[in-house]
C-alpha cells in the first residue's frame, strides 16, 4: 500500500481564512442532514399540515358551530386562530427534539463533536453553529407549512412570513437551553422525560390550541414563563393583522432572553466536557 | 470408542448464492478439546452456529447428543452453552443480572439461577463488580462475563467463538486454566481462535478450514510435523524489497515463504540456512531463528505459497 | 407448554421454530430490566391524561357539546374514550417497534434468547405479551382518571378494558411485524409519522359526521374500529356493528402475528 500523499507544512496557509467558526460548523450540520432530508422533511412538514386538518379543520368545524366561541377566540375562524400557534409549536417540538438525542450523540456515540474539538474550532463555535442549524431547520420547516398555508384563503396572510421568523427565534429559545441540558446528562433516559413533561404539556397547554385564558391562574402562569405562548401570541398578531408593537417587542425580547441564557450555559457546560 | 457428541457430514451452509460452509465432515468426541481454526471468513462462526442450533443447516447431516437440531433445537439447547464471536450481553442490565435471567432462560429455578450467578462471578472474578450495569465495563470483563454466562445451565459442551478475543494476557491464561478444568471435568469444548498458542495448549484436535472447507486436520503435534519443518528461518529486508529478495533465498532450505513484513525460509537447520543466505550475499536487516508452530502450518494451509 | 398452534408456516427447517414454550421470560426478563426505568414506564400515562385535561379545560367551552346518534354529549366525554383507545395504541406500537428494533438489531437480546432453550415463537409472544401488561396498566388508569372526572357512565365501562387489550393486540402485533421489515433508526420515522393520521383521523376528536360525504375513508384507520368499541363500552350502548368492529382488530392480530414470527424466524436464524 503506497503512503497517502502528504505535504508537510500547508497548514499554517490554510489558517489565514477567516470563515466564522459557527459558520464552518453549520455547513457540517448541513452537510450530514443532505443524507437525511427527504424523510426529515415529510416527517416535520407533513405533521403540522396534519394537525391542522385534523385539529384546525375537523375540530373547527364544532367550534365554529358553538355561538359565542368566535368571541373567546377573537378571530374569524377556527382555523385561523390555530395557524400561529402550530407553526410556532412545530419550530418547538422540532428544536427540542434535534437538541436532546442528537447532541448527546456529538457528545457519546458517534463523537462528532469531539472530532470538531480537534481542529481550531471550538466549544462556542459548535454551540453557535448548533443555534444556527435549528435557525435554518426551523426556518425551513415552518416557512414549508406557511407557503402551504398561503395557498388557501382562509390561512391566507401577509403575517405568515414574520411568524415564520418568530418561529425561528422560538425553536432557538428551545434548543439552546435544551442543549445545556443535554450536555450535561450522562444518559438519554431524561430525554423522554422533557418531551413528556416540558414539550408536549406546552404542546397542549401553551395557548396554541385556546386562549390561555381558558385554563387556571396557576396553569396560565407556569406557561407564561416558557417561551412558547410568548411567541404564539406574537405570531398570533401578525396573522391576525392586530400588531401591538410595544407588546411585541416585549415578548421577543422575553423569547431572546432564554435563548441568550440557554447559549451561555450551554457554551461553559460543553467546554467542560470537550477540554477536561 | 463412545458415541460421538457432534457428527457433520457433509454440511453445508449457504447465504443466497453464497456459501459459507462447503461440505465439510467434522466428529467430536465426548471430553474432547476441539478447535476450529482459519483465516478471516473461513466459514468458523457460520459452523458454530450451526452446531449452536440457531443457524439451519443447508444441506448434509448434523446430529448432537444423536439428535437432529432441525427438530429438537430445544432440547440440543439446553444441553450446551454458546459464548458467541460478538457478546449479546444484556447491556441495560447489571452483570448478577445477566447472569440469572440467562438462567431463567434454561428454566432454572430463581434460586438456583442466582446460586449459580453467585459462583459464575467467582469464576469470572467480577464479584465486586455484581452490581455495575454492563455498559459500563470494560471490554475484556463483558468477555469475561459472557464465558460466565454460557456456564449458567452446567452445560456438557461448550463452544466458544474466539472466547479470548479482547483479553488481556493475565486473563487469558486464567481462562485456559479455567477451560482446562472444565475439560478435566468432562466438558467437550469446541472453540475457533486466531491465537496459535491457544490452539495448541488447548486442543486435542483442531481443523483448519479455508474458504469453508476443512484442509487438514490433526493433533496440534502433528500438523507441525506433517506440514513443517522443524525450524523456520525468518528475514527482514529493507522495505519495499521483500518480494524481490524472496527470489534471492530460493533453494535454501525446504521451502520459502514470502509474507508482506518478512520472508520465511522452512529448514530443518535453520542456523544452516541463515548461513546460506549470508553466503550468497543476501543482507536482511534482521533474522531470526525458531522452532516451527502451528502459526507456520496455518500460513502454509491458508497462505497463498510462492516458492516451490 | 408445548402448544402448537403458532405453527402456521410450514417451513422446510427448524420445525421447532414455531414452538411455544416459555414467553414469560421474556417478560420476566423486561419486569428486570425496566426496574431502572420504572419512570419511563410510568411517564406513558401522562401523555393521554395531559391531552384530557387539555380538551377537557380548554376546548370543553369552545366546542360545547357533540351530537352522536342524535344525542348531545360533552366535548370531554366524547374525546375521553377515543384517548383511551388511541393510547393503547401509542403503547403497543411503541413497545413493538422502538424498543423491539433495538433489542433485536442494537441490543441482541433475541439472540441471546435463541442460545437457549427459547425459541423465536417465545420471544415474539413475550413481548407482544410485555406490551400488552404495560397497555393494560396504562387503560386501568386512564379508566380511573376518567371515573374522577365523572366521565364514566355505566359499570360497561369495565369493558372499554378488553377493548383495549384487543387494540393493544392488534397494534403489537402490526407494530412487532413491521419492525422485522426496519432496516435502521431512521425508519422509525415512518412509525411516527403514519401513526398521526391514524391518530387524528379516526374519529378521535370530532365524530365520522364530519367528514360528510368521506365517512367511510375514516373505517379504514384500523384505531377507528378501536375507538367505536371503547365508546360502545363507555356509553353502555350496543349494537351489531361492534361485531364488525371486533372481526376487523382480530383480523389484523392474526395476519400480523402471522408475518411477524415468520420474520422474525427467519431473521434470528440466519
Ligand atoms: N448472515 C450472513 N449473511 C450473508 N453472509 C454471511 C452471513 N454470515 C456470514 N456470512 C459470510 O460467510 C462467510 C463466513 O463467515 P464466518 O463468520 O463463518 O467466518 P469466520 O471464519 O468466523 O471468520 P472470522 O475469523 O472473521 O470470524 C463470510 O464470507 C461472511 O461474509
Ligand atoms: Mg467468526
Amino acid at each position: 500500500m503506497d503512503a497517502p500523499v502528504h505535504t508537510p507544512g500547508t497548514a499554517a496557509a490554510v489558517h489565514h481564512r477567516r470563515t466564522p467558526g459557527a459558520l464552518r460548523v453549520l455547513s457540517w450540520h448541513l452537510a450530514a442532514y443532505r443524507r437525511l432530508w427527504k424523510v426529515n422533511v415529510l416527517a416535520s412538514f407533513g405533521q403540522p399540515l396534519l394537525y391542522l386538518l385534523g385539529l384546525g379543520v375537523g375540530v373547527g368545524a364544532l367550534v365554529d358551530k358553538n355561538t359565542g366561541s368566535s368571541e373567546v377566540l377573537g378571530s374569524s375562524s377556527y382555523v385561523a386562530f390555530v395557524v400561529p400557534g402550530l407553526l410556532v409549536t412545530t419550530a418547538m417540538a422540532l428544536a427540542a427534539g434535534e437538541s436532546m438525542w442528537p447532541v448527546m450523540g456529538g457528545l457519546k456515540w458517534h463523537r462528532g463533536y469531539h472530532g470538531i474539538a480537534a481542529t481550531p474550532l471550538e466549544a462556542r463555535d459548535i454551540v453557535l453553529g448548533h443555534g444556527a442549524w435549528m435557525a435554518v431547520r426551523c426556518g425551513l420547516a415552518t416557512g414549508a407549512v406557511a407557503v402551504v398555508l398561503a395557498v388557501f384563503p382562509d390561512t391566507r396572510s401577509w403575517g405568515l412570513a414574520p411568524s415564520v421568523l418568530v418561529s425561528m427565534l422560538v425553536g432557538v429559545s428551545f434548543a439552546m437551553p435544551i442543549m445545556a441540558f443535554s450536555v450535561g446528562s450522562e444518559y438519554d433516559g431524561a430525554f423522554a422525560g422533557i418531551q413528556r413533561f416540558v414539550i408536549i404539556p406546552l404542546f397542549l397547554f401553551g395557548g396554541a390550541f385556546y386562549p390561555l385564558s381558558q385554563l387556571p391562574a396557576a396553569v396560565q402562569w407556569v406557561a407564561k414563563v416558557a417561551p412558547l405562548w410568548h411567541g404564539v401570541v406574537v405570531a398570533r398578531g401578525f396573522t391576525s393583522g392586530n400588531v401591538d408593537w410595544t407588546g411585541v417587542a416585549g415578548h421577543l425580547s422575553f423569547v431572546a432572553l432564554w435563548a441568550v441564557a440557554g447559549t451561555a450555559i450551554t457554551i461553559r457546560r460543553l467546554r467542560g466536557k470537550l477540554y477536561p | 470408542m463412545a458415541e460421538p457428541l457432534i457428527v457433520a457430514r457433509q454440511l453445508v451452509k449457504r447465504f443466497g448464492e453464497f456459501t459459507a460452509v462447503d461440505g465439510i465432515d467434522v466428529e467430536v468426541q465426548p471430553g474432547e478439546a476441539f478447535g476450529f481454526l482459519g483465516p478471516n471468513g473461513a466459514g468458523k462462526s457460520s459452523t458454530m452456529r450451526m452446531i449452536g442450533c440457531v443457524s439451519p443447516v443447508t444441506s448434509g447431516t448434523l446430529r448432537l447428543f444423536g439428535m437432529d437440531p432441525a427438530t429438537h433445537g430445544s432440547q440440543i439447547r439446553a444441553r450446551i452453552g454458546v459464548v458467541p464471536q460478538l457478546d449479546t450481553l444484556d447491556v441495560e442490565m447489571s452483570v448478577q443480572e445477566n447472569l440469572w435471567i440467562y438462567g431463567r432462560f434454561f428454566d432454572l429455578p430463581r434460586a438456583e439461577a442466582k446460586r449459580r450467578a453467585a459462583e459464575l462471578l467467582e469464576f469470572a472474578q467480577l464479584t465486586d463488580r455484581a452490581g455495575s450495569v454492563v455498559e459500563n465495563l470494560s471490554g475484556g470483563m463483558k468477555r469475561r462475563l459472557s464465558i460466565a454466562r454460557s456456564l449458567i445451565n452446567n452445560p456438557e459442551l461448550l463452544l466458544l467463538d474466539e472466547p479470548t478475543t479482547g483479553l488481556d494476557p493475565q486473563a487469558r491464561h486464567v481462562l485456559w486454566d479455567r477451560l482446562y478444568r472444565l475439560k478435566q471435568q468432562g466438558v467437550t469444548l469446541v472453540l475457533t481462535t486466531h491465537y496459535m498458542d491457544e490452539a495448541e495448549q488447548l486442543c486435542d484436535r483442531l481443523v483448519v478450514m479455508d474458504q469453508g472447507r476443512i484442509v487438514a486436520e490433526g493433533s496440534p503435534r502433528d500438523l507441525i510435523e506433517r506440514y513443517s519443518t522443524r525450524e523456520v528461518l525468518e528475514l527482514r529486508f529493507s522495505a519495499g524489497t521483500n518480494s524481490d529478495s524472496i527470489t534471492g533465498v530460493h533453494g535454501i532450505g525446504d521451502r520459502q515463504e514470502l509474507l508482506p513484513d518478512r520472508v520465511l525460509v522452512y529448514a530443518h537447520d535453520g542456523e544452516a540456512a541463515l548461513a546460506e543466505a549470508h553466503a550468497r550475499g543476501l543482507q536482511p536487516e534482521s533474522a531470526l531463528v525458531r522452532r516451527a508452530s502451528l502459526e507456520d502450518v496455518f500460513l502454509l494451509l491458508t497462505g497463498r505459497s510462492l516458492a516451490d | 407448554m408445548s402448544t402448537n398452534f403458532l405453527r402456521i408456516v410450514p417451513t422446510a427447517y427448524a420445525t421447532d421454530s414455531f414452538r411455544v414454550r416459555r414467553p414469560q421470560r421474556m417478560i420476566e426478563r423486561h419486569l428486570v430490566a425496566y426496574r431502572r426505568q420504572w419512570l419511563i414506564v410510568v411517564s406513558g400515562f401522562f401523555e393521554p391524561l395531559f391531552y384530557l385535561l387539555s380538551m377537557r379545560a380548554g376546548l370543553g367551552d369552545l366546542v360545547g357539546s357533540v351530537s352522536v346518534g342524535g344525542k348531545a354529549v360533552p366535548y370531554d366525554a366524547f374525546v375521553a374514550p377515543a384517548l383511551m383507545a388511541s393510547s393503547a395504541m401509542n403503547g403497543a406500537i411503541f413497545d413493538s417497534t422502538g424498543n423491539v428494533l433495538h433489542r433485536l438489531k442494537y441490543a441482541r437480546i433475541y439472540d441471546a434468547a435463541l442460545a437457549t432453550p427459547m425459541g423465536p415463537a417465545d420471544v415474539a409472544l413475550g413481548e407482544i405479551g410485555w406490551a400488552l401488561i404495560r397497555g393494560q396498566l396504562y387503560a386501568c388508569s386512564f379508566l380511573g382518571v376518567m371515573a374522577a372526572l365523572g366521565l364514566v357512565q355505566s359499570w360497561w365501562s369495565l369493558l372499554a378494558l378488553p377493548a383495549c387489550a384487543l387494540i393493544g393486540l392488534a397494534f403489537a402485533s402490526v407494530g412487532f411485524a413491521g419492525t422485522t421489515f426496519m432496516r435502521s433508526w431512521s425508519d422509525m420515522d415512518i412509525v411516527t409519522t403514519a401513526m398521526m393520521p391514524l391518530f387524528l383521523f379516526s374519529a378521535t376528536f370530532f365524530p365520522t359526521s364530519s367528514y360528510g360525504s368521506w365517512a367511510w375513508v375514516v373505517q379504514i384507520s384500523p384505531l377507528y374500529h378501536g375507538v367505536a368499541l371503547v365508546r360502545s363500552a363507555n356509553a353502555g350502548v350496543w349494537t351489531t356493528s361492534i361485531l364488525a368492529h371486533i372481526a376487523v382488530l382480530v383480523g389484523l392480530s392474526a395476519v400480523a402475528l402471522f408475518v411477524a414470527a415468520r420474520r422474525l424466524d427467519s431473521l434470528l436464524r440466519k
